[in-house]
């Protein structure tokens, strides 16, 4: 098997804003001046400024045909990876190698210009994304097929609906034809059956023995489509292993293991406020803060929060996950009307919003607990998607005297009735 | 990325690099269409949503045209060198207002195609060369009216009309070098928005085209008139007129002096556009 892509040791520095003021010396006030039309030209005025390293010393090999996923929290490092990957920017150390012709999906609908219609726009945003206009062309109904614009093709793009829009953009995208593919997150867009649809256009690419590089948040999708994958922390390859493994160890890493998660000051981005999270509490029915709870008993949820300013129609919720990040159910405090009404608005002060998980409800394995504070189609205050994780152990749940492991994610304790009928 | 029948590995290595930039002018081959597909990208957006449409692009060195000769020729009373003040000022404006657009439009547009440059790799060289480029087909109309304006004054092409264009590439070739050095520097230095405006000002000024060329160069001692060309719009202007209007360039060698100018524009130009190339993603 050849190689695609070999990468060595690859780094990307950044600068960051703002100069650092320090102590300065005549000289080099001087050797500055001296260097001044230089840097000007160099575009360096801010030479003091801070900087950090995206990406560090990364290293991987990319056999012809594989599907390789990258995952990793936001600001691992992957965008980075990716445009480098994808020539948009230079790295700061290191090389990478690449056999053959790179199509990137880094962000769809990229050049597309609102003022043009439909029709022009396909051949424009071919064109940058490296297409021949005899190429557009001969694909040009399959493209308008796939997005199902076939009506507004003549319309700007400007007069689209932002699903319909979306969905040109990554029709033409997905229209490429290069030897490695390049995307990234680009299964974010559009409702359900378009993301199936993509989902569905991404395996053919796979499996049509094309390379392909895959950046994506959602699990399902990185299982689904990639053999092997590695795991970005701060710049780093921390894990390189068969998807599997690199997703279980993702999703198992970094989480509070102690039942308990409460957040620092600066963990919280100024935009929750006034919003504040304290903390997110498991505990089982004795009251003890735990992170492996039994099936056959119930589990109490707790929200520890703090408002600063009063907030109107304020819901304060829990996502449960399974570890591949597949949404088991999504619950809000004032889901029940009485509550609803009597905290239309809450005045500021601190809070508690407790729930229980009914006794018998999940199977065993790894569950990922995530919160949210919002206002229903008004702003999001505060997600956090994978706050803590905990363990379900089956011990006396519904069937366990059969030694094996159940399917789903949940283990409901059902009502069933035998019947015997005569014949 | 096309799907060709010679599916010969290409292989591409990617690493830091430093000092001068090569040109890599296969590179901007192979993405040939895209230069097409850009210029005619801003030229389908120019007139969008306005009333005039592409009337603006005769309207506009008519009005300038109308300015010039009330301000210079009216209350100044500089000459013409005998040919009628509007065609001698319009000839002018011609070439002028592409290359001031075209280094207006090309300065920003670096900036202005942020997402692309941030999301995909293309040469950057043809960002603002299709800016430039996008100027062509205002030029074509304002022709029109140049052609309607020699019948009406009954004035026949003169024998040197087909260096015409030579002279063109010469105010083309002017305005990418300018545009690319300004494209260059505003990814790093917003300040050059702002100058742009004050720039061409003065460039116009210094441009032979409310008066004849002529007029400084013998106000300069003979030794120093070569500096007077150094401004390509010089050579341009005057080879318009000439080559139009069959008037007398002031001396031919001094074309040769913008030729030279516009040209070390375009060089250092290119060559500071691409060694900075590097950050544009970062910066921009």
């Amino acid at each position: 098997m050849t190689t695609a892509i070999r990468v060595e040791g690859l780094g990307k520095q950044y600068r960051i804003g703002g100069n650092v003021e320090s102590y300065r010396t005549l000289r080099d006030t001087i050797v500055d001046a001296a260097t001044w039309p230089a840097r000007l030209l160099k575009g360096e005025l801010n030479s003091r400024a801070e900087t950090f390293w995206a990406l560090k010393d990364v290293s991987f090999t990319l056999d012809q045909g594989q599907v390789l996923g990258v995952i990793g929290r936001n600001g691992a490092g992957k965008s980075t990876l990716l445009k480098i990957l994808s020539r948009v920017t230079e790295p700061t150390t290191g090389l990478a190698e690449i056999h053959g012709r790179v199509g990137s999906l880094l962000e769809v609908g990229t050049g597309f210009h609102p003022e043009l219609s439909g029709r022009e726009n396909i051949f424009l945003n071919g064109a940058v994304l490296g297409m021949r206009r005899q190429e557009i062309e001969s694909k040009f109904d399959e493209i308008v097929d796939f997005a199902g614009v076939e009506k507004f093709i003549d319309t700007p793009v400007k007069r689209y609906s932002s699903g319909m829009y979306l969905r040109l953009a990554f029709s033409v995208a997905a229209h490429l034809e290069p030897e490695i593919l390049v995307v990234d997150e680009v299964l974010a867009v559009g409702d359900a059956e378009f993301q199936r649809k993509c989902l569905g256009k991404m395996s053919d690419v796979a499996n049509a023995g094309r390379t392909v590089l895959f950046v994506s948040h959602n699990m399902s999708a990185i299982l689904r489509l990639t053999e092997r994958a590695i795991v970005l922390d701060q710049g780093q390859v921390a894990y390189s292993a068969p998807t599997q493994q690199a997703v279980d160890y993702y999703m198992a890493s970094g989480f509070s293991q102690s039942g308990e998660r409460t957040w620092n000051a600066d963990e919280v981005p100024a935009s929750a406020a006034p919003f504040v999270p304290l903390a997110l509490r498991v505990r089982d029915p004795r009251g003890e803060v735990s992170d492996s709870l039994l099936a056959r008993e119930p589990i109490d949820v707790e929200v520890e929060y703090r408002l600063d300013q009063d907030v109107t129609a304020l819901r304060v919720g829990i996502y449960l996950m399974t570890l591949r990040g597949e949404v088991v159910f999504t619950s809000f405090d004032t889901d029940e009307p009485k509550l609803y009404d009597q905290y239309g608005s809450r005045k500021a002060g601190s809070y508690i919003s407790r729930t229980q998980i009914p006794a018998d409800l999940l199977n065993e394995g790894q569950y990922v607990l995530g919160i949210n504070a919002s206002a229903f189609r008004v702003k999001s205050y505060f997600t956090d998607e994978r706050a803590l994780s905990f363990t379900i152990d089956a011990m006396g749940a519904a069937g366990m005297h059969w030694g094996e492991v159940r399917q789903g994610p949940i283990r409901p304790q059902l009502d069933w009735a035998i019947q015997q009928v005569q014949g | 990325m096309n799907a060709s029948p010679k599916a010969e590995a290409q292989t591409v290595v990617i690493q830091p690099r430093s000092g001068l930039a090569a040109l890599n002018l296969r590179d901007l081959w192979n993405f040939r269409e895209l230069i097409y597909f850009l210029t005619w990208r801003d030229i389908k957006v120019r007139y969008k949503q306005t009333l005039l449409g592409a009337g603006w692009a005769i309207l506009q060195p008519v009005l300038q045209m109308l300015v010039f000769n009330l301000l210079f020729g009216d209350l100044a009373g500089l000459s013409s060198g005998g040919i009628p003040r509007p065609i001698f000022t319009y000839a002018a404006l011609l070439p002028w207002n592409l290359f001031s657009t075209g280094i207006n439009d090309a300065g920003r547009s670096l900036v202005t195609n942020r997402n692309m440059i941030t999301k995909i790799y293309f040469p950057r060289l043809i960002v603002p060369l299709s800016a430039v480029l996008s100027g062509l087909v205002d030029f074509a109309i304002a022709f029109l009216l140049l052609g309607g304006m020699m019948v009406y004054y009954g004035i026949a092409p003169a024998a040197g009309a087909a260096l015409l264009p030579l002279y063109l590439l010469l105010a083309l070739v002017t305005a990418i070098g300018v545009g690319l050095w300004l494209s260059a520097l505003n990814v790093h230095y917003r300040d050059i928005r702002y100058l742009i405006p004050f720039l061409t000002q003065f460039w116009m000024l210094a441009s032979p085209l409310a008066y004849e060329a002529s007029e400084v160069f013998t106000r300069l001692p003979e030794a120093w008139q070569w500096l007077y060309a150094l401004n390509p719009l010089v050579g341009v202007v005057e080879g318009f007129r000439a080559a139009l209007l069959g008037t007398e360039v002031y001396s031919a060698s001094f074309i040769w002096v913008s030729v030279a100018s516009a040209l070390l524009i375009l060089l250092t130009g290119v060559f500071y556009f691409r060694s900075m190339e590097r950050t544009f993603a970062d910066t921009v």
